[in-house]
Order: structure tokens, then C-alpha cells, then sequence
């Protein structure tokens, strides 16, 4: 046992260096492990996209599928539902869906690729519940001026029927669009974007 | 010093020679699968990385055999994944009627009704190829011949009482079996097989055939193969360079060690 | 940086002072001989196999379902959907095989160098211990897949149960919880193999540490450091810190020792039907026994024992002693010599005798001579008879290495060389 004539510089080096690599190797081999919390392979199946035959939907009428194991609405909107889409901006938090989640064909007035269909995930923002569609135009104990829409039973978020959240209600941000495209006049597929819009 | 180099040296050299002699044992121990199940199986010669192979071999895989058996730990959507074609080429041309991309791929035969005709249901396929191996596979498809005595016609001289006709006989021909001189109380033994009437494929058109199919199972026993085999070479790259710099420091603090 | 570690480690000292004098203890200022070679690398590879296992082990838990119905198909599952499953799935199946060649190489090494001897008698002890839990482990741990040989396997070694006189076959039942290995077998097997037995081997392997900390560790030559101390610093001549010297050395070993595992775990997976069996690839099947029943090449030595034993009482008998005799080996060794190397000749011969009867017996377990035996004799030879009279002969010498170790020892046989005053190495 000697330590005289040890090249301490060396020493350093060469354990600093068998550290780090030592280091990134335990990194590397923590992904697999991190990784295999990510949905499998049957839950991504289980959560492919669904599709809706919609040709039954009368006009008013709201329709829920399961997709990732949400509801997804499907509500054929009137023209005097949409109607009352322009008046509500000023009683809105996010009227423009800036700051909410909804793909970029579907930020709009609406908030849809053809009008009168709304496809939406029908889980309020605030924590979660599933909102009742509340479709009538007429004064609700809620909401004397109410204009149709969504209302949460759980803490009394109000939505419009495009799931334009009002303001004095505890959801931050509008109701989520899904990604879906029209296959073709009578079938939408959720959870996939239209080729032309990726 | 230059003692305790030379100490150092023979150690790496013994561990060196340990290791070796580890990896030749269980080389030779995987090389040894083909011999270990019995003598006689042809070797398949199959690489699960061929991609050409296994699309060849799904596309026999569902005409010939999917009828009846299923596969059913694989799904549509994996099999699009690992074999390179977009799902709705895998839909159109390989699923049953109805089957969505991330189905798991089931016979459509129902089951009482197989038992009936076969005597015994179509067992599923998902793990044949670990649990035979893909020689066996090879050699199985490869060996029917034609037995009056058996209920479907068939039989077959790797898997003797096979309850299952062969559904390549187009392709391959009919063979039938030359019996070795039986001994008295024994059943004469089949002593080699010969093709009694062509099939639209030559012998070795037909060892491509069954090569596929063979392929294509093999990687249905185990999809991670293509992941496993691709990533292993990194990983083992790292634990030499990491192993190496650890070997200079060991040496490095040693100088310490008269 | 280095400040705000030092800073760190200041308030957990103040906090905590007995810390620092643990780590010292077993760590910088454990003294451990400086001429260690090849064979003292298994003690701290079984370390890093046994915390693979606990990682690994505990990430399969969350994929895994017990039950008779679900386990195969949550194991395909594990295989194929789950990411990165199979590699987790496959880290731990090789860490189960590789367990036991470490085990085994550090056991002999311990025959070898007399490491069982006084004053390390309750080290090999707990290390004993070690072992039969880690069967105990291993064999649960296979059951679990809920492949055909998981499920024959397990019908088999629980009926060795039931040859214990009088409560056997109630005990063989209590056992299974049925009649056959079934859903409630597989449940408290899960439950043993993923939290009760864990629990018993950490502590044991803790107990063997501290046990070997104590005494300190052996050498090649058997020397006891700490019988030549320096006047000046009371350090044994020949002791060097454990840390750093033979952390940077076990580094390279572990280094060397995840190569040939990474190997092994990416491109022979199943080594060839040794590792993970080629029948366990078929859900499990009451009515269909495998072709070829026998344990995993592990247990094959024990199980060779059973098998050539024509009776099925005395079989059992004999497996269990081959065990027990092994627990006793520091009283039936009653040589002062402790290295092999400065054992007489007939030592050195026992030694190597015991190392291929083992080897020879795990052959006849696993059913390697019925292979070999038609090589050898021709094709006509009686592979049962010339197995079975084989194997008697491997039982024997088993059995004869420990009465022959006692009298050679008891009764001064043993023509012992000199042991060196300090060890050779490094010297």
C-alpha cells in the first residue's frame, strides 16, 4: 500500500469517466422499464379509432360512443341551435377556443368540420364528470337565459352546445374535440384526422 | 509491478477463456435445439429479419391454413407493424370478413364444429414455433403422404396419426410412403417418402414454400425477435466499452496493490 | 458542487452518526486479503443477479396475473403487448438460470478454498440457508407461467411430498389446496414467490454479510490475515480496503458478467430449451404430460439422485440427505488445512471426484446419458440398465465424498503441505 507516485489526475479521470458512462448506462436501461407503463399494444388496440354510422341521428338528437374508454358525443345540430352559437360570445371564457384542445379543423364557431355535426368528448373540464345534454332553448333553473347546451350536475359548469364553457363556472376551458374525419356522408371515424387536415 | 501485471493478465485471461467457453456452451446448446427433438427433422434454414419471407409467409399462412387454426396472442395491427404493410393491406388481404386492425387473429371456424370434422379442434398456432421449433414446422410440412388407413387420407411421418389432411397437396403433389420390411408384432415403419403425382411447385419452389410459412410462424411464436435481435448488438457494445474503461480503473488503483 | 455534497453529508452525519462507522466497517475500512482471484467475483455476481431479480420481479408483478385461467395468456401478454415486456420478461427467466451457476461456482469455491471452515462455519450456514430458499424460489417462480411444465412440474416435486409417512398425501393435498396443481396452487405460489420468500432471502443474504464482515473473508491460501497486522497501524499485512480496490475489480467482473447475460438475453433467450423449456411453451394440460418430464437444469443434480433410486421413499430420503450432508460439511471436515492447495492429494482427487459427480448426476437428471448412452454402447444398448447402474455409482460417490472427507481428516490421513505465514499473491 503506497500512494506515492499515483497519478491522481488520471484517478479522477478515469473514475469520473466510468461513472458517467456507468451512469447513462443505467439510464438506458431504466427506459425499458419506464417505458412499460406506456398504454400496451392491446390497450392501443382497445383504443383504435371507432366508427359511427350517423345516417340514424335525427336532427337534435345526441349519440354517445365509447372511444378510449370516454364518451364520445355525436349530436345532430339544428339550424336554430346553431343559430344561437354568434349571440353567447360575450358570455363565454374561451369563446374563440384559443386556449382549449380541439384540432385546428375544429377551431371554429362551431367547432366541427361539417356544422350541424358536433363530435365531442363529453367529460367536463373541471374534474371530469360527463356533462347532460340540456338541448332545449328555454329557461332552466340554472340558467334563466339558457340557449341549450351542456350542464354538469357534478359543479355546475355550463357549456353551450358547441361545449363553449360560460363564465362564473368552475371548467376552465371548452370541452375537448377528438380527432375524426367523414369516411363518407353517413360514417364518421373517431380518433383519426382527415387526410387532408393532418 | 511487472509481477503484479502479469497477475492482472492471467486473471483477464482466465476470465476470457471463462467466457468463451460460456458463450461457445450456449451456442452450441441453441444449435443443438434441431438434434434435441428426435433425429430426422430437416434444418429450416428460416431468418425471422426477412421480410420478403414472412410477407410471403403470411400470405400462405392465410390461404392455407388460418381457415382453421388461429393465431390468436397476434393481433392485425402488429402484424402490419413487424411486417411492413399499411393495414388496410393487411384487412383487405389477410383478415376474415368484419375483422377490425386491432383484432386478435381468430380462426372463423367454430370450434364444436371443427371437433366434428377432425376429430379433435385445430389447436392454435400462436407458439407452435417455440414449442417445436421451426425445423419440426419445416419438416412437418414437408412430410404427409398419403395413408388409406387414416380417416382424412393423410398421414404424416413426423407427427405419425396427424389428424389433419394436406392442405398444400396442390402445391407440393401427393407422396407416398415406402415401408422398410416390418419385424413380426410391428407395424412396418415408413422408410422414405416419394412423389407419387406432381404439384403446380418444383421440390425446391416447394422447400421455399414451407420455408416461408415456417418463417412466418416463427415470428408469430415471438414478434419481439425483430426488436430483440436489432437492439442486443448495442447493448452488448456498451457493456464491452463499459466493461473496458472499468478494467482501466481497476488497474489504475492497483498500481496501489505490492 | 463537491460542496453541496459535503454540505449534505455534514447534516445527515449530525443526524445521523452511526452511519458513517457502518460504511466504514464494511466498506473502507473492511480489510479484505489483496489475493483474491477468478473464483471471488460469484459472491458479489449473485448481488447483482438478486437485485435484478427483486427489479425485474417487481415489474412483471405489475403485468402478471395469477390465476389458472389468466396466467399463460398474461404472460403471452407480457411477451408481446406490453412495452419492452419481453425484455423485462427475459432479464428475468436468464437472471433465474444465472443465479444458479453463480451460486453454485461461489458454493464450490467455498469447497475449494475452506471457506466453511472455522471461524466462517455460520457463514456457509446462512449461505445454506440462502440456497434452500433460493429453491424454494425458483421452483415457485417456474410454476408461475402456468406452461405444461410448469403445471407437471409442479405435480411432481409437490408429490415428493407425499412421501412423508403417515400425513403424506394430506400434506401433498394441503399443499396444492385441491387435488391436482390448480388456480389455488398457482395463487399462494404467486404469493410466496413475489413477497414471502423475497423477504427471507434479502434477510438472509444480509445475515451472510454481516456474518462474513465479522470473521472476514477467506483467500486462495487459506492464510488468516488477520493473524499478521501491521504493529504501527493494527491493518493485517495483507488486507486492502474493500473499498476502492475491490469495488473498481468487482465492477469489471459485473462488467464482464452482464456482457455474457446480454448475450444470452438477446440471442439465445431460451439457450436452447435450458433456460425457458420448450414444452412451457404449451398452456398447461392435466391430461397431457410432457414427453420428457424433469426439472430445469438447476435442480437436476438433486433430481438424478431421486430418479436412479428405484424406490420411491429411499429417493426422497437420499435427495434431502445430499442436502443436509452439505449443511454439515464444517464438522465432517475436520482438516486444520483450509486451501486446496495445501491439501493432501487425496483432497485434491475427492474434490474433483464430487465436482463430476455432480455434473454427471445433473446429466442423468436432465436426461442427457439417454442420449449419450446409445452414442457410446451402440444403438442395442439398454439405456434404462446401464442409467440406472450408472447412477447408483454417482449416488455412491456422492455420498462416499463426505464419509471419505471424514476419515481423512478424523483419523490424520491427510499429508498436508505448509501453509504460507502470508499469501502468495501480490506478495
Amino acid at each position: 500500500m503506497a500512494n506515492e507516485g499515483v497519478n491522481q489526475g488520471r484517478r479522477r479521470f478515469l473514475t469520473g469517466t466510468t461513472a458517467v458512462v456507468g451512469g447513462i448506462g443505467v439510464a438506458f436501461a431504466a427506459t425499458p422499464f419506464i417505458k412499460s407503463w406506456e398504454p400496451s399494444e392491446r390497450a392501443k388496440n382497445a383504443g383504435a379509432p371507432v366508427l359511427q354510422d350517423i345516417s340514424k341521428i335525427e336532427p337534435g338528437q345526441k349519440v354517445s360512443v365509447l372511444w378510449r374508454g370516454s364518451p364520445v358525443w355525436i349530436v345532430n345540430r339544428t339550424k336554430a341551435m346553431l343559430d344561437t352559437l354568434p349571440g353567447l360570445k360575450d358570455r363565454l371564457r374561451d369563446p374563440d377556443s384559443v386556449a382549449s384542445d380541439q384540432p385546428k379543423y375544429a377551431q371554429n364557431i362551431d367547432r366541427s368540420i361539417k356544422p350541424e355535426w358536433l363530435v365531442m368528448i363529453g367529460i367536463c373540464t373541471h374534474l371530469g364528470c360527463s356533462p347532460e345534454y340540456v338541448p332545449e332553448i328555454k329557461p332552466e333553473p340554472f340558467d334563466p337565459e339558457w340557449k341549450g347546451g351542456f350542464f354538469c350536475p357534478c359543479h355546475k359548469s355550463r357549456y353551450d352546445i358547441s361545449g363553449r364553457v360560460f363564465q362564473g363556472v368552475p371548467a376552465p376551458l371548452n370541452m375537448v374535440v377528438p380527432p375524426y374525419k367523414f369516411v363518407d356522408d353517413t360514417h364518421i371515424l373517431i380518433g383519426v384526422n382527415p387526410e387532408d387536415k393532418a | 509491478m511487472p509481477k503484479l501485471n502479469m497477475l492482472n493478465k492471467i486473471q483477464m485471461k482466465k476470465l476470457r477463456s471463462f467466457a468463451v467457453a460460456a458463450l461457445v456452451a450456449i451456442a452450441a446448446s441453441g444449435a443443438a435445439y434441431a438434434s434435441e427433438e428426435g433425429g430426422g427433422l430437416l434444418s429450416a434454414n428460416t431468418k425471422v429479419s426477412n421480410i420478403a419471407s414472412l410477407q410471403r409467409g403470411a400470405r400462405l399462412y392465410f390461404n392455407y391454413c388460418a381457415g382453421c387454426h388461429s393465431i390468436k396472442y397476434q393481433s392485425y395491427s402488429r402484424l402490419a407493424t413487424d411486417l411492413k404493410l399499411s393495414p388496410d393491406e393487411v384487412l383487405s388481404n389477410f383478415a376474415f370478413t368484419g375483422a377490425k386492425i386491432g383484432d386478435q387473429i381468430v380462426s372463423n371456424m367454430p370450434a364444436d364444429h371443427a371437433g366434428e370434422w377432425f376429430g379433435k379442434v385445430p389447436p392454435d398456432l400462436s407458439l407452435e414455433a417455440r414449442a417445436k421449433g421451426p425445423d419440426w414446422i419445416y419438416t412437418y410440412l414437408k412430410s404427409f403422404y398419403l395413408d388409406p388407413s387414416r380417416p382424412v387420407g393423410w398421414n404424416n411421418t413426423v407427427f405419425p396419426g396427424a389428424s389433419m389432411p394436406n392442405v398444400l397437396w396442390e402445391l407440393q403433389g401427393t407422396q407416398v410412403a415406402h415401408y422398410a420390411p416390418a419385424k413380426p408384432g410391428e407395424e412396418p415403419a415408413v422408410e422414405k417418402l416419394e412423389l407419387a403425382s406432381k404439384g403446380r411447385l418444383s421440390g425446391e419452389e416447394f422447400d421455399e414454400t414451407a420455408r416461408d410459412i415456417t418463417t412466418f410462424l416463427q415470428y408469430v411464436g415471438e414478434p419481439a425477435a425483430l426488436q430483440r435481435e436489432a437492439v442486443g448488438v448495442w447493448v452488448i457494445l456498451y457493456l464491452a466499452f463499459f466493461t473496458f474503461l472499468a478494467w482501466l480503473l481497476n488497474k489504475e488503483y492497483w498500481r496501489d496493490v505490492h | 458542487m463537491a460542496s453541496v455534497f459535503t454540505s449534505i453529508g455534514n447534516w445527515v452525519n449530525e443526524r445521523a452518526p452511526g452511519l458513517m462507522p457502518v460504511y466504514r466497517k464494511h466498506m473502507t475500512e473492511y480489510y479484505t486479503p489483496k489475493n483474491f482471484n477468478f473464483w471471488y467475483y460469484f459472491g458479489v455476481l449473485a448481488i447483482v443477479v438478486l437485485v435484478n431479480q427483486i427489479l425485474t420481479g417487481i415489474f412483471l408483478t405489475m403485468f402478471y396475473k395469477p390465476g389458472a385461467a389468466t396466467a399463460f395468456d398474461s404472460v403471452e401478454y407480457i411477451m408481446r403487448d406490453v412495452d419492452w415486456g419481453w425484455l423485462i420478461r427475459y432479464m428475468h427467466s436468464t437472471g433465474a438460470s444465472m443465479f444458479f451457476i453463480v451460486i453454485y461456482l461461489h458454493m464450490f469455491r467455498g469447497l475449494m478454498y475452506g471457506s466453511y471452515k472455522k471461524p466462517r462455519e455460520l457463514v456457509w450456514l446462512l449461505g445454506m440457508f440462502i440456497f434452500l430458499a433460493l429453491m424454494a424460489e425458483a421452483f415457485m417462480g417456474y410454476v408461475l407461467p402456468w406452461g405444461n411444465m410448469s403445471f407437471w412440474g409442479a405435480k411432481v416435486i409437490i408429490s415428493l411430498f407425499g412421501a412423508v409417512p403417515v400425513i403424506g398425501d394430506a400434506l401433498v393435498q394441503w399443499i396444492m389446496g385441491d387435488y391436482n396443481p390448480a388456480d389455488a396452487t398457482l395463487n399462494r405460489f404467486f404469493a410466496l414467490h413475489v413477497i414471502a420468500l423475497p423477504l427471507v432471502l434479502l434477510l438472509l443474504v444480509v445475515l451472510h454479510i454481516f456474518a462474513l464482515h465479522e470473521v472476514g473473508s477467506n483467500n486462495p491460501d487459506g492464510v488468516e490475515i488477520k493473524k499478521k497486522k501491521d504493529p504501527a497501524t493494527g491493518k493485517p499485512l495483507d488486507g486492502i480496503p474493500f473499498h476502492p480496490y475491490y469495488t473498481v475489480h468487482d465492477i469489471v467482473g459485473v462488467g464482464f458478467f452482464l456482457t455474457i447475460c446480454a448475450f444470452i438475453i438477446f440471442y439465445q433467450p431460451t439457450v436452447g430449451g435450458w433456460f425457458l423449456e420448450h414444452d412451457n411453451f404449451i398452456p398447461a394440460n392435466p391430461l397431457v404430460t410432457p414427453p420428457e418430464i424433469k426439472p430445469v437444469w438447476y435442480f437436476t443434480p438433486f433430481y438424478g439422485i431421486l430418479r436412479v433410486i428405484p424406490n420411491k421413499q429411499l429417493g426422497i430420503v437420499a435427495m434431502f440427505a445430499s442436502i443436509v450432508l452439505l449443511f454439515l460439511l464444517p464438522w465432517v471436515d475436520r482438516g486444520a488445512v483450509k486451501s486446496v492447495r495445501y491439501r493432501g492429494l487425496g483432497y485434491k482427487v475427492a474434490l474433483g471426484l464430487f465436482a463430476a459427480t455432480f455434473l454427471l448426476l445433473g446429466s442423468i437428471g436432465a436426461g442427457l446419458t439417454a442420449e449419450w448412452i446409445p452414442k457410446l454402447f451402440g444403438a442395442k444398448a439398454d439405456v434404462t440398465s446401464i442409467e440406472m447402474h450408472f447412477g447408483w455409482l454417482l449416488v455412491v460417490m456422492y455420498f462416499c465424498y463426505f464419509i471419505f472427507l471424514w476419515v481423512y481428516t478424523a483419523f490424520g490421513l491427510e499429508k498436508t503441505k505448509p501453509v504460507p505465514e502470508r499469501v502468495t499473491a501480490h506478495a
